[in-house]
């Protein structure tokens, strides 16, 4: 049985103040830099276990564990972490369903979990394995239901409408009811949902998860025109790393409720000490080449071998001293494999507890 | 294509436009003062009570044999009546006409009343335990009036879809005491609603409890139990006797089936019929009231499940 230790305290399970009032937005007045600001937020969850027959003894568990960072107004950040490592725990945290046990937390200038419906105007939040759209009836109805919900105005909600459809290729699909249609047309679907009343911020929650090439593609070419046009700002959490490479300027990887990496793509690399791969053919099959400083051989092949090098080194020096040394008929190199470096990350912290 | 749909929905949708149309009236009076959240409101419930009601309506297979069921078991509960009442005359105050009346009015709200399950409790108990209430809890509602509306669409239309025709083939089948006076029927189906809100304000309490047992199925099992016999779909609790019968007949599942049933007989008449509604209304103030206090505990203090 897991339960919020925290002292659950003034929530509003619904607005009541003026500021709530239709959908007169005050427009967020902040530094655009902080737009999404978090300083040393906790979770804690009161976990009971068995032990012994009738005893249960309680543990704390700690899903976020002191995380701080911010994200400016407009930037696209992947929020990466093996399974269990707190993201989905923030995420509902900056949404406002869970209350943090410690630490600040600031979207929009909002406290989310004290005015979670006046926030919920301004976000967006698409779960790749939940769905917003009514199961038994018509796209459609669904879209109506969030004009009216979101109060949008009619010619604004017309104009988000006909954006979707046509970026998301839609059009067939509003009269078809939810429960027809396939994962990807249903994805679409819920990122349309998500959209139409213009959320300031976007949340995804593994948006490509079970979809197709295809669909995937559609899906990370629309997220990127949104980023690019409406200067949205989207936190993505996924365990595609595609996604992340093709979407994100940013990355965050988040493990034991802890932030261990937040930066640039490329910076991860190094961070991950990842390597880089020359793959050589030779004129003929030879023993493993093992005199070429700075480099080693991790697989052979007939003539074909592969040398494994830091990804942060040049691969000239390696070239040239393979081509010097050995009948050198063709080569390539390969970029390392951000999944192997993220596996990596993740093992040696898991190692490191 | 569903303004239609608007004339044909009884009650609960009704005074959903209703009253957004008187709003919108007020609010050309008073230019841009009082700009309606109200109105706003009433407007985005009716329309999540008519995608209730559409909901339903998708399942025509699913509808019709309802219908035959209830039909069925309305000649199979009547005979069994007969049979009794033959026995015991004006057993509970009713003969055997009314009695009757009572087996395929049950029947008719049995659906409706979700009085042997059904509704949105199941729904709303799933979506706690699977943590898809968590897309219900990032919309800019409240949870329980977007439940309650759903489930009042819900209503609407399993009294038309499943209500209609039992009784009708009842009527043609049995001799019913069924009132002539349209005032009558207009205050049964008031009862009616407040009947199925009250029974919403119960079935909300046990679908929250799920925030802390995580699995729902014993208080739903307790909670189905109670209003079978409770409310008077195995027997009117008019047949209750002694202090019980008049226990019985002041808990709130008496406002769902039994209420509703005494104001179409022409039972409660007069200030009668103002006791019983203000009984029925009593109990759906303090039920949702109460459901109000469940939630805000519940989503402040529980968590809500999966990744």
């Amino acid at each position: 049985m897991v339960r919020d230790t925290m002292r659950g305290g003034e929530r509003t399970a619904h607005d009541s103040g003026p500021a709530a009032l239709g959908g007169e937005r005050v427009a967020y007045d902040g530094d655009p830099a902080r737009f999404i600001e978090l300083d040393g937020v906790e979770k804690v969850f009161d976990v009971r276990r068995k032990a012994g027959l009738l005893r249960r003894e309680k543990h704390q568990v700690r899903a976020v564990d002191g995380i701080s960072f911010t994200v400016p107004r407009g930037q696209m950040v992947g929020y990466i972490g093996p399974n269990g490592a707190g993201k989905s725990t923030t995420i509902k945290m900056l949404t406002g369903i869970l209350v943090p046990s410690g630490g600040r937390l600031r979207v929009a200038g909002i406290d989310p979990s004290r005015e979670r419906t006046r926030l919920a105007r301004r976000i967006g939040v698409v779960f790749g394995q939940r769905t917003t759209l009514w199961w038994d009836l018509p796209l459609r109805d669904s879209y109506c239901l969030v004009h009216r919900m979101y109060k949008i105005p009619d010619a604004r909600y017309r104009e988000n409408l006909e954006r979707c459809v046509e970026l998301l290729d839609l059009g067939d699909l509003l009269d078809v009811p939810v429960r027809q249609l396939s994962l990807g047309q249903r994805m679409r679907g819920d990122i349309a949902a998500a959209l139409l009343h213009d959320p300031e911020v976007l949340y995804l929650d593994e948006p490509t998860i079970g979809l197709d090439v295809v669909s995937k593609a559609k899906v990370r070419d629309f997220l990127r025109d949104v980023n690019a046009d409406l200067g949205m700002t989207v936190l993505l959490t996924t365990h595609d790393l595609t996604d992340i490479e093709q979407l994100c300027e940013r990355v965050m990887v988040i493990d034991h409720g802890r932030l261990v990496y937040d930066g640039g793509l490329s910076g991860l690399h190094a961070v991950g000490e990842s390597e880089r791969t020359l793959v050589v053919d030779l004129e003929r099959e030879l023993p493993p080449i093992d005199d070429v400083p700075g480099a080693r051989t991790v697989r052979v092949e007939g003539p074909r071998q592969w040398l494994a090098f830091a990804a942060t080194a040049s691969a000239a020096p390696l070239v040239a001293a393979v081509a010097e040394r050995y009948p050198l008929v063709d080569l390539s190199v390969r970029e390392p494999d951000i999944e192997a470096v993220i596996a990596k990350m993740y093992a040696e912290r898991s190692a490191e507890r | 294509m569903w303004l239609g749909s608007g004339l044909l929905l009884p009650a609960p949708a009704l005074s959903g436009h209703g009253t957004g149309a008187g709003q919108s009236a007020l609010r050309e009076a008073t230019p841009r003062q009082s700009d309606g959240k109200g109105e706003h409101e009433m407007r985005l419930y009716a329309a999540v009570a008519v995608n209730g009601f559409r909901r339903y309506a998708t399942y025509r297979v699913a509808t019709a044999a309802g219908v035959f069921t209830n039909t069925v078991f309305g000649f199979i509960i009547a005979y069994t009546f007969i049979a009794l009442w033959s026995e015991r005359p004006h057993l509970g105050g009713y003969d055997q006409a009314q009695a009757l009346t009572f087996v395929w009015v049950s029947q008719a709200l049995l659906a409706a009343c979700a009085l042997l399950g059904g509704g949105f409790q199941e729904e709303l108990q799933e979506r706690i335990r699977s943590g898809d209430i968590a897309v219900d809890l990032y919309r800019p509602v409240d949870l329980q009036s977007w439940w309650l509306a759903s489930e009042l669409g819900r209503a609407a239309f399993q009294l038309l879809g499943r209500g209609v025709v039992p009784l009708a083939v009842g009527a043609l089948a049995f001799d019913l005491a069924l009132p002539a006076d349209p005032l009558t029927w207009l205050a049964f189906l008031l009862a009616v609603f407040l009947g199925i809100v009250v029974g919403f304000g119960v079935r909300y309490l046990v679908a929250l409890c799920s925030f802390w047992l995580l699995d729902g199925a014993g208080v739903t099992l307790i909670a189905g139990l109670a209003t079978t016999f409770f409310s008077g779909v195995l027997l009117p609790l008019n047949a209750f006797p002694g202090g019980f019968g008049e226990f019985v007949r002041t808990l709130p599942w008496a406002a769902m089936l039994q209420v509703p049933v005494d104001v179409l007989l022409g039972r409660a008449a007069g200030t009668g019929l103002l006791t019983a509604l203000a009984f029925q209304a009593g109990w759906a103030v303090a039920l949702l009231a109460a459901g109000r206090a469940l939630q805000a505990l519940a989503t402040s203090k529980a968590v809500v499940q999966g990744g």
